[in-house]
């Protein structure tokens, strides 16, 4: 911080306010000087941007260059589903709870499965107002949502589009997962067949990229 | 046909005159903006693209310019009902064509002989030739003026007025800067103080007028951007605040203003490179030297004579090729210079530029007058 003040000298008055700039000098006042000073700041960037081996040109063409996202990247959000292709959700509500933009809404309905007791009728994320927390992955007991997906939300024409429902949350897929390999896929490690996760083999849900269900 | 002749010439001059004002213009102002971002740590503008056989071809973004063109020459040509009819077309014409004919007095290349006769590389030699450059320049004035009185918008009349003031302050601390050189070269033509650069000075330095009247190159070339009115003159159009004199205009009326500018830059740098930079001169390259060849003759001819000591004859042909390359060189190297100089500056206050013209460069550029006639009249 001083460093940069004291660049013109100055030192804090008695107020403690020290005073950056200084009155032109006669030097200043003949502009050469000062001129050829920014022309050869200017120069400089001109011809390493052109050809210089290091550029300082950041820039990333964006539809043509993409930026690799990080691998615990929070994407678009995805149903984890079963075996038999249905939601692994047991509308326990604990998304919903933890939500803070309240964006998830869940309608529960009772499973014929009596193993299973409920699923979620009705599982819809509004994206337009989610936040991107992940705290839904996080509250999750049954890792039955993720964020793994590796792609944002898609754009569209109207606010309800924006509304994805079950069924299009089933289809997402995680970003290192293929249609193969889901299907092979061990079945969820379910205790009593409650579609509960046991957490502690270190394939945590919250954006958990690999590992099986 | 040999009574046309002497007209195909000169039509050949004036073709190439156009070539360089007009074929300049479009690729400065793609120059501009991807210098600009050089400069800047950007791209700059590089999507405009041609898809040829399935190809996508950007050449750097250099199809710019013309899908510039192409969306100027579409869009809607909007008039200020309030706006006097006649002098709102009329003006942009006025603005253009000073710049176009200015080049001009301007020679791009030596004297050649083809059949026996001389052929001029330069459009008009005429006696006065600075001083038709000054007449000239002073009609861009009204363009500017006109087109700010005959929007009938506050903001173009500022313009206008700013431009005017500007210019008029300018072209004297402009026309006194040239008259250093005028004094030492003793000729007002442009084509006769090239060939008087061509001379060394001890021998070794070019007699240019860089090097003769370095302070008058420095007050030319500041009051020719502030002519030009731009960055970090550019109080008549001032982007961020009164947007200018063509605030009102649209389409390719605008677009007649813009390229007057980008055509005015060359004809600044095409001037500073025949006052200040030898014009067509390249060093050391000199006419009616003796040259001894392999076979111990000696020849009188155009060529090479380096001042330690080397020769190298080059002909005729070869010498004005080098000639007339050495002129667009140094020319493009001047739009260079000058697209860096708008990039690197801030702008200056309006009394600041008041101030700059009459107070400090008018009294300086006199200054540097008196001296230089004192040493003319002593040496
Ligand atoms: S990421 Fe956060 S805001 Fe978005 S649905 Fe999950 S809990 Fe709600
Ligand atoms: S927390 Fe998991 S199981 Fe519970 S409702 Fe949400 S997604 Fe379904």
């Amino acid at each position: 911080m001083s460093k940069v003040l004291d660049i013109h000298g100055s030192k804090p008055n008695e107020e403690g306010v020290t005073e950056v700039g200084h009155e032109p000098t006669t030097a200043d006042r003949l502009y050469v000087p000062a001129i050829a000073a920014g022309l050869k700041t200017t120069i400089r960037h001109f011809f390493k941007n052109l050809i210089g081996k290091e550029k300082y040109t950041q820039t990333i063409q964006y539809p043509d260059q993409k930026v690799e996202y990080p691998e615990r990247f929070r994407g678009m959000h995805r149903l984890v589903p079963r075996e038999d292709g249905t939601s692994r959700c047991v509308a326990c509500y604990m998304c919903q709870t933890a939500c803070p933009a309240r964006c998830i809404h869940i309608v529960a309905g009772e499973s014929e499965d009596p193993s299973i007791e409920k699923y979620p009728v009705v599982f819809e994320i509004d994206e337009l107002r989610c936040v991107v927390c992940g705290l839904c992955v996080e509250a999750c007991p049954c890792d039955a949502i993720r964020m793994d997906t590796g792609y944002h939300p898609k754009p569209v024409y109207s606010r309800e589009d924006a509304d994805f429902g079950k069924a299009d949350l089933l289809k997402n897929f995680g970003r290192h997962e293929t249609e193969g390999s889901r299907r092979t896929a061990r079945p969820p490690a379910t205790a009593a067949g409650t579609g509960r996760v046991d957490r502690s083999s270190g394939d945590g849900g919250a954006g958990g990229a690999t590992g099986g269900y | 046909m040999e009574a046309y002749t002497p007209y195909l010439w000169d039509l050949g001059r004036i073709a190439f005159m156009f070539a360089i004002c007009l074929g300049l213009a479009g690729p400065l102002t793609w120059a501009e903006r991807r210098q600009s971002a050089m400069i800047q740590d950007r791209i700059g503008p590089n999507r405009a693209a041609l898809t040829l056989f399935g190809r996508e071809i950007r050449a750097f973004g250099l199809f710019h310019p013309i899908a510039d063109v192409i969306k100027l020459i579409t869009k809607e040509d909007t008039i200020n009902i309030h706006a006097d009819r006649f002098l709102y077309n009329v003006a942009p014409f006025i603005a253009l064509f000073p710049a176009l004919m200015t080049f001009a007095v301007v020679p791009f290349g030596p004297d050649i002989t083809v059949g026996g006769e001389v052929h001029r590389l330069q459009v008009a030699r005429m006696d006065a030739g600075i001083l038709v450059v000054f007449a000239i320049s002073s009609i861009a004035v009204f363009g500017v003026t006109l087109a700010g009185y005959a929007s009938a918008s506050k903001f173009a009349l500022l313009g206008g007025l700013r431009a005017s003031a500007q210019m008029i302050s300018y072209e004297v601390t402009m026309g006194l800067s040239v008259l250093g050189l005028v004094l030492i070269f003793g000729t007002l033509e442009p084509s006769a103080m090239v060939v008087a650069q061509g001379e060394l000075i001890g021998g070794w330095l070019p007699r240019w007028g860089v090097f003769v009247q370095p302070l008058s190159f420095i007050i030319f070339f500041t009051a020719a951007i502030a002519e030009n009115k731009r960055i970090p003159f550019d109080m008549a159009e001032g982007e961020s605040e009164i947007v200018g004199y063509f605030v009102e205009y649209s389409g390719m009326k605008f677009g007649m203003f813009f390229m007057a500018e980008y055509i005015e830059i060359t004809v600044v740098a095409g001037l500073l490179t025949t006052l200040f930079f030898g014009g067509w001169q390249v060093p050391y390259l000199m006419d009616g030297v003796e040259f001894v060849n392999a076979a111990g003759t000696t020849i009188v001819g155009t060529g090479f004579h380096f001042p330690w000591g080397g020769q190298l004859y080059t002909g005729e042909w070869v010498g004005a090729g080098l000639r007339v390359g050495a002129f667009l060189f140094k020319l493009i190297f001047l739009c260079w210079l000058q697209l860096m100089l708008r990039w690197t500056l801030p702008r200056f206050r309006y009394d600041q530029v008041m101030t700059l013209g009459w107070r400090r460069l008018l009294p300086l550029s006199l200054a540097n007058l008196v001296l230089t006639a004192a040493v003319v009249l002593l040496i």
